[in-house]
């Protein structure tokens, strides 16, 4: 069933993205997803799956990592959205990007954005984490090319270059 | 000239930074003026003939672009080896999900509807859903006899060895189904006018087999059809040959519309829809002496191709290859073919054959272990190729490869022995049961045979008035480095900063045709040719006299501005040149298989827990001789991504069929490895040097694929001392295995030689 077809008429949706306040006219089922990447040009924002299975869709909604292929528009009313294109100004978005390059933690790239979302998310709440952490904060977000184990040195050197300035 | 070390060192990814950043431009992030969405209305029976197409009046239908078999305007074929698969079903349809009719609409949420809203009536056909339905030929769905193609490699007399053995033994192997998994799903961009013809931007692996199918089905000149590479989001083989189906559909619309449409699958489409791994049958007949040496042995290879031939000839012919392993055996016959089902064709899938009849190979291995009583070490030692002997096709090894110290090399890092005694003692009480194994094998670089001759592949490298260098191929970025590494490759040749040297987005209005990107053929062939065009680049600029043999980036830059000046370009082109002692026979399938194979050891530790059934991988070691590494991270990247898709399709990974239809098409339940399943992937590397590729490099991408599934699983036979001979392996098949009724049926399987 489409989105149109759920819910007749389009609403007004005004919230906070990447600290710019947006408003849109959306259907209120709409996936966050679709309008971030259709309505704002944000595509940055990846589609893997659909059903909140690999994590490629990752962004920050009130600090909070979510798929927002699961999240409808109207649960975005008022929220505030951090997407990949929004961590550019972010503290750690600086040694998080230096260490996925240098360590090889994107290959194809797709689920990089979600991922790197992730990485800064578990660094939030865990500057310094364990490997049992890093494995725990990306269990969300799938990699098909890297088998993780670079991803998992990127983090932790990120969390190095963080503790060590 | 300075020594320079940019091959070798891990330099910069080159798409890097606009991965890290979200600027990466993936097909489905791009968007034309007046773009069209398009939908695929597909089959939803295994086999049968189309009665009647109807559109459901409660539609308004002159909103959509309906495209059918009949507005092919060129032949309604996905052309690849032998044009046997439509692009659109006319009359009959061979397997669910096959495509039939296309729809457009400018509004992408319209389109579920309407295609829920055509409906298509069949007479049914029978149809054929395994291996052994399709062998039985009662009935036949694919030319004469079900059976795309044979292959028969024999060497010596293998009728012979039978009264020779102290013992034949014998085995049966089966490996299943697997997705590829790439996380960006299949998608493309069609234009079409009149003037040019038709564009398409996709995800894809191989822009000239898009090129050639869209001419054939569109009736178009070469120079009418332009096909773009977008960033693609892996790949795995699962986007060399369905890019042209999906393309084709892009284009049919494009074509029908005069409006740019854009096709992007979602995860349930890509799933039900494209290709996958071969599933395989593998049956083993081996003669060995007291020793456990291979006397010689039969190997019946199968696969299992799904409803049309597409590339399933030449998946059998590397799984063919492959199927003797890292062994000489003084005699042998393998015969081997892939036939028909009713199935979504199977494809390409990393390792293209090889992954499935190593995976009997190696399983083999150890069952001959035990029949003769030695170890699975031992038997693997006294089996090793050696230099100067020759391969099951009769190639002779003319590296100095040393299987025995590699083996000797990966039991010490796995600390093999240790931990095999340990376990021994460990696993008498307890519910968690340790195993560890091993599995030896190689894996040949670049297309089979004389496949690289028939590619006459060619490949640009193109300086700038400003000095910067472009590598020109078609060779596509997935992933796997292939911008990082040629550029390496050039700047190196040229003497230049790595930083100078940029990759062209593969266009086939800019790029050459240097094949397609499979076969781990990128960094060895491809990359060798670019070498030979860079220097071309310095050659011509020598030569005219306006460059030294010493120079600075600098002098390089001020040639090339004078040397643009004066004639506007400078391009140098390279093109494939077979060595001239490789022998290779097509018909008797015998002669130099690869110019270079890699070799490598792989050791897995396993935990069965005996209340859950579940398997878990708690140590892995890689280790392979690949030739000169020419970016180590990258590298290493490659490895520990293969190893960790080879654990899913080992442990994880399985294709539920239902009449030839996979049920089980989400990621929900289709089940790959997350952060939280894998070991720590230990990847260690041997260099031994290649004459045949760039700086000796080998092809690496592949072969990580090969030997984790049967190194598990004979973990999990020394864990449980229960033999499971089938892929995937999955807690209800371990706790069918397990059981104690199925102990007792467990028949032996080897038997003594006669004399």
């Amino acid at each position: 069933m489409s989105p149109s077809q759920r819910n007749g008429a389009k609403c007004e949706v005004l919230f906070t993205v990447n600290g710019h306040t947006k408003q849109v006219l959306a259907y209120p089922m709409e996936r966050l997803l679709d309008v971030l990447r259709n309505e704002l040009g944000l595509t940055g924002t990846k589609e893997g799956c659909g059903e909140g299975e690999c994590g490629s869709c990752s962004v920050l909604l009130d600090g909070m990592l979510v798929n927002s292929c699961l999240v409808p528009i109207g649960q975005a009313k008022g929220a505030s959205i951090v997407t990949i294109e929004g961590l550019s100004t972010h503290a750690l978005m600086n040694p998080v990007r230096e260490a996925f390059l240098e360590c090889g933690g994107a290959q194809c790239g797709i689920c990089t954005p979600g991922m790197i979302l992730a990485a800064v998310h578990l660094l939030e709440k865990k500057p310094e984490p364990a490997l049992a952490d890093i494995r725990e904060g990306l269990a969300g977000n799938l990699c098909r090319c890297t088998g993780y184990m670079q991803i998992f040195e990127a983090v932790a050197s990120a969390a190095r270059r963080r503790v060590a300035k | 000239m300075q020594e320079r070390q940019i091959v070798g060192a891990s330099v910069p990814r080159k798409e890097g930074w606009d991965k890290v950043t979200g600027a990466a431009r993936y097909v489905d992030d791009m968007v034309l003026p007046g773009m069209l969405y398009g939908a695929t209305v597909r089959s939803n029976v295994a086999r049968g003939n189309i009665r009647k197409i109807s559109f459901d009046s409660a539609l308004s239908w002159k909103d959509f672009v309906v495209v059918t078999a009949k507005d092919i305007p060129g032949k309604n074929c996905i052309s690849l080896i032998l044009d046997d698969q439509p692009c659109l079903a006319s009359e009959t349809v061979n397997h669910p999900e096959e495509p039939i009719l296309l729809l457009a609409h400018a509004d992408r949420h319209k389109l579920q509807k309407a295609v829920d809203a055509v409906s298509i009536e069949y007479e049914p056909l029978p149809s054929v859903h395994t291996i052994e339905d399709s062998e039985r030929q009662s009935t036949i769905i694919w030319g004469g006899d079900n059976t795309f193609k044979t292959y028969l490699v024999e060497k010596g007399d293998v009728d012979a060895v039978w009264k020779e053995a102290a013992l034949i033994v014998e085995g049966e192997y089966f490996t299943g189904a697997q997705e590829q998994l790439y996380i960006e799903n299949n998608g493309v961009i069609a234009t079409y006018n009149a003037a040019n013809g038709v564009t398409v931007w996709g995800s894809l692996q191989c822009p000239y087999y898009v090129h050639k199918a869209l001419m054939t089905l569109c009736g178009l000149p070469e120079d009418k059809v332009r096909v773009v590479q977008m960033e693609t989001g892996g790949a795995f083989g699962g986007k060399e040959e369905y890019p042209s189906m999906i393309a084709g559909h892009a284009a049919l619309l494009s074509i029908k519309s005069g409006q740019p449409v854009k096709i992007v699958y979602d995860r349930m489409e890509d799933m039900v829809a494209t290709t996958k791994r071969h599933p395989s049958r593998t049956r083993h007949r081996t003669a060995v002496d007291k020793d456990g040496k291979i006397l010689g042995g039969e190997i019946e290879f199968t696969i299992d191709g799904g409803a049309y031939a597409t590339l399933s000839s030449v998946v059998l012919s590397r799984g063919t290859i492959h199927a003797g392993g890292p062994y000489y055996w003084p005699s042998v016959r393998i015969r081997t073919k892939a036939v028909a089902t009713n199935t979504p064709p199977h494809g390409a899938f990393r390792g293209f054959g090889a992954p499935q009849s190593l995976f009997a190979m190696e399983r083999h291995m150890d069952r001959i272990a035990q029949v003769v009583g030695i170890s699975p070490v031992e038997v693997r030692r006294r089996n090793f190729l050696k230099p100067g002997q020759t391969t099951t096709t009769q190639q002779v090894i003319r590296e100095e490869i040393d299987l025995s110290h590699l083996l000797d090399r990966a039991l010490e890092l796995s600390d093999y022995a240790g931990k095999k005694a340990r376990f021994a003692e460990e696993n008498k009480a307890g519910m968690r049961k340790k195993g560890i194994g091993i599995a030896a094998f190689l894996h040949g670089a670049g297309f089979t045979g004389s496949g690289e001759r028939y590619l006459n592949s060619l490949v640009g490298v193109e300086a700038g008035a400003d000095g910067r260098v472009r590598v020109l191929v078609s060779s596509a970025e997935f992933g796997q480095g292939t911008n990082t590494v040629l550029c390496q490759i050039a700047a190196e040749a040229l003497g230049l900063p790595y930083e100078s040297v940029a990759i062209a987005q593969p266009d086939t209005t800019v790029v050459p045709n240097s094949g397609p990107t499979v076969a781990s053929r990128t960094a060895m062939i491809v990359g060798k040719l670019v070498q030979s065009a860079a220097q071309g680049i310095k050659q011509t600029l020598t030569k005219t006299g306006l460059l030294g043999d010493a120079y600075t980036p600098e002098d390089f830059r001020a040639a090339c501005q004078e040397y643009i000046a004066a004639r506007s370009e400078l391009k140098a082109y390279a093109r494939y040149e077979a060595p001239g002692d490789v022998y290779w026979d097509d018909e008797k399938y015998r002669g130099e298989a690869y110019a270079a194979f890699a070799w490598a050891v792989y050791v897995a530790e396993v935990t069965v827990d005996l209340t859950t059934y579940a398997v878990t991988v708690d140590d892995f070691v890689a280790l392979q001789e690949v030739g000169k590494v020419l970016h180590p991270l990258l590298a290493e990247g490659q490895i520990t991504g293969g190893v960790a898709q080879a654990i899913g399709f080992a442990l994880y990974e399985k294709v539920v069929w239902q009449n030839g239809r996979m049920i089980n098409n989400q990621m929900t339940n289709y089940i790959m490895p997350t952060s939280v399943d894998l070991p720590l992937i230990r990847v260690f590397f041997e260099e031994l040097g290649n004459v045949h590729g760039a700086h000796g490099a080998k092809g690496i991408g592949e072969l990580p694929m090969d030997g984790p599934a049967p190194a598990i699983v004979n973990a999990v036979e020394d864990a449980t001392g229960v033999r499971f001979h089938s892929i995937p392996l999955l807690p209800e098949d371990l706790f069918e295995g397990l059981r104690p009724a199925s102990l007792e049926q467990e028949a032996p399987s080897a038997t003594r030689g006669t004399a």
